[in-house]
């Protein structure tokens, strides 16, 4: 018996006028003419006359990316170019960002919100940097949303600020769902975590702007493979622009300073 | 779990409609889950079992409909179904990242009483 039409219970001869519209495909066969434009499988349990479609079709990240949308538009509006750093713990995103700041701060004014699951010890390490810094403990939450974002905001003193660097939690998988409202996602990985990291993490690389392979110092002591490495990259990510790094000896922060400078000019052409 | 976090947001909108229709249980959440929303099944019917403990929708059943990736070639300008996470067309070789299908997280509907 059909639960949404209760077909096999009309009698032959009356009309029954169809009030469900939902899509659904019938196991059984239907012993009068109506049609029915079904394509999925439902179960056939107990006739309960009350059961219904309700039709909904909403993206279940839609929220995120409502006030992902709110912050872009505020960052805009005040001229911020926002950067979302991403990669898995330990990486190196603090010590980038920390020598980032550093040799931007006569440049440009700067801040920096950091996510972690907890511990505000990147917080403290970041603050050496002179960038404002607002530390977001997620608990247990593996990721950052626009949401915590649009809250730290309200507790930032940004007037002059030029560039906001978010270091998202370290994670490869679930904050390459979360728009945060940013203009450049930068996926970090270092030599030490294999140059398959890109096969590895394909949804999170194929969201990137920029991918920075990190402790780059240490790569002959790892016998790091550049040219695989690269080509990993490439193929999972073309879009990317690629930069090799190492926050210890500053090899590559150059490029990578002027890579920052150059999205501050587009985000401020607009 | 980042899973916990997906049911829990559609569990919100669910739990939204079903209230502003007068529904007192949730049988069923249809589910549209892409190739490259970065979520897994599995994932998502383990958390589902444990949150909707308690709810209207304790005996629901999630049903997921898997969308596959679908990416544009811009130099063929046509859309083809990569095989693997290396979306390279099949007529020019040419390596794309522009995806038109694939990303889909979305409540289709609810079927209630
Ligand atoms: N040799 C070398 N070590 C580095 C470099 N960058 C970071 N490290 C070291 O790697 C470790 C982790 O660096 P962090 O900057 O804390 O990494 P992170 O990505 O911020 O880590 P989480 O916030 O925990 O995800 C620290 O011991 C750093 O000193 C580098 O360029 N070269
Ligand atoms: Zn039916
Ligand atoms: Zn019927
Ligand atoms: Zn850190
Ligand atoms: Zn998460
Ligand atoms: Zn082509």
């Amino acid at each position: 018996m059909c639960l949404d039409c209760g077909c096999s219970d009309i009698p032959e001869g009356i009309v029954k006028i169809h009030t469900h519209d939902h899509l659904h495909d019938h196991d059984h066969t239907h012993p009068h003419d109506h049609e029915h434009p079904h394509d999925h499988h439902h179960e056939h349990i107990a006739l309960d006359s009350d059961r219904r479609t309700i039709a909904i079709s909403q993206s279940i990240l839609s929220q995120n990316d409502r006030l992902a949308e709110r912050n872009h538009g505020y960052f805009m509006a005040k001229g911020i170019s926002v950067l979302n750093v991403l990669s898995s713990p330990g990486a190196g995103k603090t010590a980038l960002l920390e020598r980032t700041m550093t040799e931007l701060r006569d440049r440009l004014k700067s801040a920096i919100i950091v996510g972690d699951l907890a511990t505000d010890n990147d917080a403290q390490r970041l603050r050496r940097s002179g960038a404002e810094v607002i530390q977001i403990t997620t608990g247990s939450v593996c990721h950052l949303e626009a949401e915590m974002i649009a809250k730290a905001l309200q507790q930032m003193h940004l007037d002059g600020v030029k560039l906001l660097a978010i270091e998202n939690v370290g994670n490869l998988v679930c904050p390459a769902a979360y728009d945060l409202g940013e203009n450049l996602r930068v996926v970090v990985f270092s030599v030490t975590e294999g140059e398959d990291k890109p096969l590895k993490y394909p949804v999170m690389f194929k969201t990137a702007d920029i991918v920075l392979i990190s402790k780059i110092d240490l790569a002959e002591v790892v016998e790091f493979n550049r040219e695989l490495a690269l080509h990993n990259i490439h193929q999972i990510a073309p879009q990317a622009k690629i930069l090799e790094i190492s926050a210890k000896t500053g090899v590559g922060m150059q490029d990578w300073c002027q890579c920052i400078e150059q999205s501050l000019q587009k985000s401020l052409a607009v | 779990m980042h899973e916990v976090s997906i049911i829990q947001s559609m569990l919100d909108i669910a739990f939204d409609q079903a209230e502003s229709q007068g529904a007192n249980q949730i049988h069923q959440l249809n589910l549209r889950v892409g190739a490259i929303s970065g979520v897994v099944p599995e994932a998502l019917q383990f958390a589902f079992n444990s949150c909707t403990e308690g709810t209207i929708a304790s005996d629901a059943k999630l049903e997921i409909e898997w969308v596959k990736a679908v990416c544009y070639c811009p130099q063929c300008h046509a859309e083809f179904t990569p095989h693997d996470w290396v979306y390279v067309c099949p007529r020019c070789e040419r390596l794309t990242h522009e995806i038109r299908q694939g990303r889909e997280l979305q409540l289709v509907s609810l079927e209630v009483s």
